[in-house]
């Protein structure tokens, strides 16, 4: 199903002691996306950047303060959760403790009234169903405290799906699972979202979660939606300083550098020769990846150790004009077997290296000559 | 393994002498006194052992009078009590405004003094060469016959005793109430909603069982408690409740230890025994019974 979310926005009133004049809070400003049918939409940012609250907004739990919500061309703005026909998975899972497995799944359909009032066998049907789905038929007769995080995330999910919603939300459906359960599990999701095209958006403030497994990302801070786009446009493309800081691992390098006569300086060495850019100071991020190790690289840097990750060497270096501590690049195994030496040159990737405005942080568009 | 063992049970020591001195030698004393026959508190002597005690205070009809007061006030104001208080306590904690105001008016009962509190059911009920006291005024405004609600009919009495003790011991069983509610993890409501769960249904499907620990110690102790109610009867009808018909069996036991009739241990040790059976009883049935209803997570 198609979702239309129309200039989204949400206010909270203000409180507490450093809010003297008690403004508004703004955790959703002006949010206008549409999402395709069948798609798996990342909702992205750090905490408190107002991804849980647009969550909450089309899942119908908080009512938006301007705005408008579509779904499949239809306002449901001031309808309630329950007609919205929007399945939820929240955080801690929020499974009833004192009911078992069989009995949370077959909750939401005990609700159904009147034509949609379902007999024993159907129920028992659909839950199956949506047990099988998520792989849990054989926990059916458990006590949630008596499963594993990574079962109660499944549960969770057959729950929400049991009554057929048109949307699946998902608030941090990983957060509370560890390391390896996290991959196993945003796979899991991946796979039920394709086999029941459902159209699913998820919560996340962990870049990986969101690159790995959507269609498409929405990136947000502090209430306004920085940009929208598949993941890898996204990284290879980021809108402003703050996107590009926060896709990607390891994160990218920042410098201060200035544009003059067409090329691009940082520190001292010019490292790029620009078309149409005017003079200016600017932030030059560089990803981990966009170096080369060159022996006539244009680009010096004082070396501070290799660290060997297997396939790939990261070398840890530093330089005058990086606003990290140090910087991260990231080579194959064998172009650095004879590094040596306090200093190590790179040649870049053009194509790795964004500007951006120091004032506003917006990306600066250039070509190479 | 051993060494520990036995520095377990000295850390135990004093507190298992304290309970052994006050509670396990009184108890077996009591049980033994409740066998001798023909005890004389004078003389500190006994027939003989056996079962006689227990047959007279079962033919007793001050007893059995007691007995039959207690089980209509266990049963009346447990159930009652704690049907409203929960009632309350929802209502309480669904409206925001005046929400502290209302927790703090429903609790006052339970800081004020029994005496002050004997004081108001007095004016409200009691009839003086004056007044015929506050509940007549209004029962006749509607058109009814006044009634002597402290020294009148059984019934007006057993009524007044059971609001006495539903009033004292609800604002108890409130607090612990709209705590227990507040504890209630909001995301369960919210995954409800979501899941389009009416309120009825909400409140029997999870509300009610995620309050059950607490709702069931109210219930267990508010049994006990009304088992051994006293207090509350003498501050309504006087010390002499068996003139008044409506002594309760600790009342019972009280009078044949020291009042007037008293001196009677023996007696007065039975009845106790007695008492302890069918609580013991009582409370052995709610365990049963919680099994199947109260969910400790």
């Amino acid at each position: 199903m198609k979702i239309v979310l129309s200039h989204l926005t949400k206010k909270f009133p203000g409180r507490g002691r450093g809010n003297k004049k008690k403004e508004d809070v703004t955790a959703v400003n002006d949010f206008t996306f549409e999402i395709p049918d069948g798609t798996l939409v990342g909702l992205l940012g750090p905490s408190g950047c107002g991804k849980s609250t647009t969550l909450n907004l089309i899942c119908g739990l908080q009512k938006p303060t301007e705005g408008q919500i579509f779904f499949d061309g239809e306002d449901v703005t001031s309808l309630t959760p329950q007609k919205r026909g929007v399945g939820m998975v929240f955080q801690n899972y929020a499974l009833y403790p004192h009911l078992n497995v069989e009995q949370n799944i077959r909750f939401p359909l005990e609700n159904l009234k009147g034509n949609d009032k379902l007999s024993k066998d159907e129920m028992r049907a659909r839950v199956e169903e949506a047990a099988g789905l998520v792989q849990i038929g054989d926990l059916l007769d458990r006590k949630p405290a008596e499963l594993s995080g990574g079962q109660q995330q499944r549960v969770s999910i057959a729950r929400a799906l049991v009554k057929l919603p048109r949307v699946l939300l998902l608030d941090e459906p990983l957060s509370n699972l560890d390391a390896r359960l996290r991959l196993q599990t945003r796979e899991e999701i991946r796979r039920i979202q394709k086999k029941t095209a459902i159209t699913t958006i998820f919560v996340t403030h962990d870049q990986d979660e969101a690159m790995s497994i959507s269609d498409l990302i929405v990136v947000m801070k502090d209430g306004l939606v920085q940009q929208i786009g598949k993941p890898q446009e996204v990284y290879d493309n980021p809108a402003n300083l703050f996107v590009a800081k926060f896709l990607g691992t390891p994160p990218i390098n920042l410098f201060e550098g200035k544009v003059e006569n067409g090329c691009l300086l940082i520190g001292e060495e010019t490292v790029l020769t620009l078309k149409n850019v005017p003079d200016r100071p600017v932030h030059v991020g560089i990803r981990p990846e966009g170096f080369i190790l060159s022996e006539n690289g244009s680009f010096t840097c004082r070396l501070s150790r290799p660290e060997v990750m297997g396939r790939d060497v990261s070398i840890v270096s530093i330089h005058p004009a990086s606003q990290n501590p140090v910087i991260r690049s990231i080579v194959d195994a064998e172009s650095c077997e004879n590094l040596s030496g306090d200093s190590v040159r790179f040649a870049l990737k053009p194509r790795k290296v964004f500007l951006f405005d120091q004032a506003t942080g917006q990306r600066i568009p250039f070509e190479t000559a | 393994m051993e060494n520990q063992n036995n520095k377990g049970w000295l850390y135990l020591l004093p507190a298992l002498l304290f309970l052994g001195a006050f509670m396990i030698y009184p108890l077996i004393d009591v049980f033994i006194y409740s066998f001798e026959e023909g005890y004389n508190s004078a003389s500190q002597t006994f027939y003989g052992m056996g079962g006689y005690n227990y047959s007279y205070v079962l033919h007793d009809a001050y007893f059995l009078q007691a007995l039959k007061n207690t089980f209509i006030l266990v049963i009346i104001t447990v159930p009652l009590s704690t049907g409203l208080a929960l009632l309350i306590s929802v209502a309480l904690s669904s409206i925001k405004p005046l929400q502290e105001l209302f927790q703090t008016v429903f609790f006052l009962p339970y800081v004020t003094n029994t005496l002050a509190v004997g004081l108001v059911f007095m004016i409200l009920f009691k009839k003086t060469p004056y007044s015929d006291g506050l509940v007549n005024l209004l029962i006749r405004c509607f058109g009814g016959g006044s009634v002597d609600f402290i020294e009148g009919p059984y019934w007006a009495k057993m009524f007044v005793l059971c609001f006495y003790t539903v009033w004292v011991v609800m604002p108890f069983k409130i607090l612990i109430l709209t705590s227990a509610l507040a504890g209630v993890n909001p995301v369960y409501y919210n995954a409800a909603r979501v899941d389009g769960t009416g309120r009825t249904r909400m409140f029997f499907k999870i509300t009610l069982p995620m309050i059950s620990p607490m709702l069931f110690y109210l219930i267990i102790t508010g049994f006990i408690g009304a088992f051994k109610a006293y207090s509350d009867a003498v501050a309504l009808f006087g010390t002499n409740l068996n003139a008044a018909g409506m002594n309760t069996i600790v009342g019972y036991v009280y009078d044949m230890l020291y009042r007037d009739s008293g001196g009677y241990p023996s007696y007065a040790s039975a009845a106790a025994i007695i008492l302890f059976t069918i609580v013991l009883t009582i409370t052995c049935i709610n365990l049963l019974v919680s099994r199947k209803h109260v969910h400790y997570h």
